[in-house]
């Protein structure tokens, strides 16, 4: 495109070009403010903040919020729970999916079809909010760690985007180990995991945003079991009871202490700690996840 | 992409080709042959069936009185009784109207958005410009939705949110309004954080999709004298024509099932009547009030629409664009 660009370079265009990089920058200043704001409020001293007018940077500068909610055990608690299921769920789901994915990648696999069509089903029909409650209820998985990372080892979608990629890849190399005596383990261990990195980051994001993220098992499996709780269940409770006076759901006292005590800095500082992994990992995992993006969908 | 396919459709026969010439016994003789292959699919294909088939047989329940104290055996059997109370309840009626109004609001904003965005960040000339909006307009994909919920709440609050702020000071508004506490802006800011959370995302899919168009085109359409907005219309937009239907009706599938996080996450006791979904409601009224098969049935209510939206949508697009999923 560059090279047209003298042949190309009208009236209109440079209007346009002006107006869509007005458009650009509105996209880029819609997306970051928020965070900036609550970054700058969660530096701001509490006091301060009350008085409002804080957008990007603190007024009044002070690192005190966090000291405040770093002393509070439950949420060093949920830290910890939140990255254990996301470390384990990460590698659960790694494991079965490349797994999967190995052996439905194989043409001459028997089960090949009857598995895929009954993997590719998982993904149209779900029993439901009840039904799946009562199964995981009578499994004896209520207030246990194992609700977060267990229902959601085997997920077909990953399946089929790693598939894909292992379908790209030369076969040869798989006839040429099986030549040398590797079994077909072998082959998964030593030339197929290799060769998929870049899709297996892919889904390792996915799945380690995925656990990281989510709240709503907490909340409907493990809310009386406050050693299992989450970081973004605590989240979620303190920022519920600030916008509901009537106290929403059946908060534990650490949700209850934050809530009576904390003003907006320190919810805005609980964000921050909840936000910022995600933050600093993503960027660096880009060029994965938009080729494992694409990949899937041209397939799915 | 149809040339890659096509490479490993042939690449697929010739593998076949090969391990059938070496397949030498019957079925047991390569089930032996292929016991690692067994041993690495089997456990999962039973997990699956644990967590993804096994529930479907609590779909009976829907028919039954179901008491949690008795075995199966013992349950009462009760018809469609479940299924006429829900279809009696007028909080059923509410819940189906928000779900299906946020549902398409959600669908034609979620593709307009990303569409028009995909067009437009493909016309910004500076790559490096390009690259930063692209990374940025990703970010707020990996952020949960009780993030998203906190922020969007401080965003609107009446006390130093931005949003009333702005409208304040530009005169628009003379007092602040209180969006969140009052019903008809409920579906609006439910899909607008939507907007504000997947656009990028999906933009990704749309680039790749225009990645694919055929640089002639646009070479052709210059020549030819058209502009910047003709070549978006007439090149761009078709090119992007087959990814767009797909992706639709893959979400259209969706529908009723998408989302109730939002809508917990964002709602309050008083836009109650605007901000339950059957989802919410299945949870309020099936699970927390232990009325499991009636909690049942409004699953396989939001099932069976579902299915419904998904043929119908299938079946239009195939009559009228060539193109389905199925």
């Amino acid at each position: 495109m560059a090279a047209n660009k003298a042949f190309n370079a009208t009236r209109g265009d440079k209007i346009f070009d002006v107006c869509n990089t007005i458009i650009m920058c509105l996209v880029l200043i819609v997306t970051l403010y928020p965070f900036l704001n609550v970054l700058a409020i969660s530096l701001n001293e509490s006091s301060d903040t009350v008085k409002g007018g804080i957008h990007l940077i603190p007024r009044a500068f002070t690192l005190e919020n966090y000291s405040v909610i770093f002393q509070y055990q439950g949420l060093l608690q949920g830290a910890q729970i939140s990255i254990l299921r996301t470390i384990v769920g990460t590698i659960f789901g790694l494991i079965s999916a490349s797994m999967l994915a190995f052996t439905l990648s194989r043409v001459d696999f028997q089960a090949r079809k009857f598995i895929s069509t009954f993997l590719a089903l998982t993904m149209y029909v779900t029993a439901g909010l009840v039904p799946t409650f009562l199964l995981i209820r009578d499994l004896g998985m209520i207030n246990s760690f194992w609700v977060y990372v267990l229902p959601g080892v085997v997920s077909a979608f990953n399946v089929f985007i790693i598939r894909s990629f292992i379908d790209g890849l030369p076969y040869a190399l798989q006839e040429s180990a099986k030549l040398d005596g590797a079994n077909d383990f072998t082959i998964y261990l030593k030339v197929i995991l290799p060769l998929c990195k870049p899709v297996l980051a892919t889904i390792a994001l996915f799945l380690a945003v995925g656990q990281w993220n989510s709240w709503f098992d907490t909340y409907l499996y493990n809310a009386s079991a406050p050693e299992w709780t989450t970081l973004q269940y605590e989240l979620m409770k303190v920022l519920q009871q600030s916008t509901q006076q009537s106290g929403a759901v059946n908060a534990n006292d650490m949700a209850k202490q934050m809530a009576s005590i904390s003003p907006e800095s320190i919810r805005m500082a609980i964000t921050i700690v909840v936000t910022v992994p995600i933050l600093v990992v993503y960027p660096f995992l880009q060029k994965y996840f938009v080729s494992g993006m694409t990949l899937g969908a041209v397939k799915a | 992409m149809e040339s890659t396919t096509k490479q490993a459709s042939s690449r697929k026969r010739d593998q076949a080709a090969s391990l059938n010439s070496r397949k030498t016994g019957g079925f047991w003789k390569l089930f032996k042959q292929q016991r690692y292959l067994y041993l690495m699919s089997l456990p999962f294909v039973i997990w699956a069936f644990i967590f993804s088939y096994v529930p479907l047989w609590g779909w009976l329940m829907a028919f039954q009185e179901y008491k949690p104290a008795r075995s199966f055996f013992a349950q009462k059997w009760v018809g469609f009784d479940q299924f006429i109370t829900l279809f009696q309840d007028q909080q059923f009626y509410l819940a189906l109207r928000n779900t299906l109004a946020m549902s398409f609001l959600g669908l034609i904003f979620g593709f307009i958005f990303p569409v028009i965005f995909a067009i437009l960040l493909n016309e910004v000339r500076g790559m490096i410009f390009k690259r930063t909006v692209q990374t940025v307009s990703y970010l707020p994909h990996f952020v949960s939705w009780v993030v998203v919920a906190g922020i969007v709440t401080k965003a609107l609050s009446t006390d130093g949110g931005i949003i009333n702020e702005l409208l304040v000071s530009l005169h628009i508004i003379d007092q602040p309004i209180q969006f969140m506490a009052q019903g008809q802006w409920f579906w609006g800011i439910v899909t607008a954080s939507d907007v504000w959370k997947e656009m990028g995302w999906s933009t990704i899919i749309y680039l790749a999709a225009i990645t694919g168009i055929d640089q002639e085109q646009y070479e052709a359409s210059r020549v030819d004298g058209a502009g910047r907005f003709r070549q978006m219309w007439h090149i761009t937009l078709p090119g992007m024509r087959t990814t767009i239907i797909v992706l639709l009706i893959m979400s259209i599938g969706h529908l009723v099932s998408i989302g109730f996080e939002k809508q917990f996450l964002l709602g309050n006791n008083l836009v109650t009547d605007y901000s339950q979904v059957l989802d919410l409601y299945a949870l309020k009224y099936g699970l927390e009030m232990n009325r499991y098969s009636y909690g049942t049935a409004i699953s396989i209510f939001n099932s069976v629409i579902s299915i419904i939206l998904l043929f119908t949508a299938n079946g239009i697009f195939k009559r009228t664009t060539k193109e389905s999923i199925m």
